[in-house]
């Protein structure tokens, strides 16, 4: 609440925008099973689209000040033509 | 059908043990037949809040030993008589009791009560990894304070890794004037933050230490709002739409008096 125009951030959005930060890298420190998990996830979706070169992709989550990204590198092998969807 | 709910939150001190004793009376004030069994091996205490602290003659580690059937351990409450309390050992420690163990005890009382309560330790070793063993549910407590939200958030991550998919959150001892004044997390933003279901903001509230001191739980005093906050939430255990409960809020003059008389 800002009475007489005080203009700074209240104490409980400091506390809000600390915390979403702080949970952002705990949340990121994902453990080995559960990248196996997602790297196998990955692997299955993409390879309806295109072969790609299992041994040389890398999954890796990247931390930043205040996000996390998901890094992937495939290399891709070969395009598939007619995937028989549509 | 029976239920088995785990009540956890990582951090200490946030009111895992009064929730567990105020849920426990509510449920039994329901007419349902409610045991509550205390994992905390080491730091007994659910039995001072229940006020059962002399009644007290086996414990968790003699029935998961074999030493005595559980019925024998068992504590029935003086005044809600489909309470009991299966107490935990003062002596032992964790180690004493393991998941598998504990899932069987509990495979045991699902024969026999509605609701099964377990108060968890606080930490993520070994005690709670046997807490949550058995659950169906779990009640995450937390408070409005950076260092609580953060460890919910890892005790939620803990739960997702156990296969633990009913997770549902009670935001304890909120400061309504506090709040009002944007000095305190409401359960908006924790809910925001954590993204569980709250099934419950429990302010906090002078009456939850007085009665404690009496060792009776505070959802038996009509006049408390932490009393009225534990009602709605056993409601809302219970499958009952409620809506969340507005917290008084500071009068005009009491805020004119903050204002000016600073």
């Amino acid at each position: 609440m800002k009475i007489f125009g005080k203009n700074e951030k209240s104490s409980k959005e400091i506390a809000r925008d600390r915390l979403k930060v702080v949970l952002i890298h705990d949340r990121a420190n994902v453990s080995p099973e559960i990248m196996d998990q997602l790297r196998d996830d990955i692997i299955r979706v993409i390879s309806n689209y295109m072969e790609i070169n299992k041994q040389d992709m890398e999954i890796s989550l990247a931390n930043d000040d205040d996000s996390v990204a998901l890094v992937a590198n495939i290399p891709v092998s070969k395009m598939k033509h007619d995937r028989g969807r549509y | 059908m029976s239920e088995v709910i785990v009540v956890t939150s990582g951090k200490g001190g946030v009111g895992k043990t009064t929730t567990t004793a105020n849920l426990g009376v509510g449920l039994a004030m329901r007419g349902n037949k409610v045991v509550l069994v205390d994992t905390d091996t080491g730091l007994r205490n659910l039995d001072l809040l229940l006020g059962l602290e002399n009644r007290i003659m086996y414990d968790l580690v003699d029935v998961i030993s074999g030493r005595v059937a559980y019925k024998k351990a068992l504590v029935r409450h003086k005044k809600f008589e489909t309470l009991f309390l299966l107490p935990t050992s003062q002596v032992k420690d964790k180690s004493a009791v393991n998941p598998e163990q504990l899932v069987q005890l509990c495979e045991e009382l699902r024969k026999e009560y509605d609701y099964i309560l377990i108060d968890c330790p606080a930490g993520i070793e070994q005690g709670f990894q046997t807490a949550i063993a058995a659950a169906d549910c779990a009640i995450v407590v937390t408070m409005p304070e950076i260092s609580a939200v953060r460890d919910a958030d890892k005790i939620i991550g803990e739960l997702g890794r156990a296969d633990k998919e009913n997770i549902k959150l009670v935001v304890n001892r909120i400061r309504p004037q506090m709040v009002e004044k944007g000095d305190m997390l409401d359960m908006g933003d924790i809910n925001d933050i954590l993204s569980i279901e709250c099934i419950g903001q429990v302010p906090d509230d002078e009456l939850v230490v007085t009665s404690t001191n009496r060792g009776e739980p505070v959802i038996t005093m009509e006049n408390s709002h932490a009393g009225q906050a534990y009602r709605n939430i056993v409601g809302r255990i219970c499958g009952e739409q409620i809506p969340f409960m507005e917290f008084p809020k500071e009068g005009f003059f009491a805020k004119l008096k903050r204002v000016f008389g600073r």
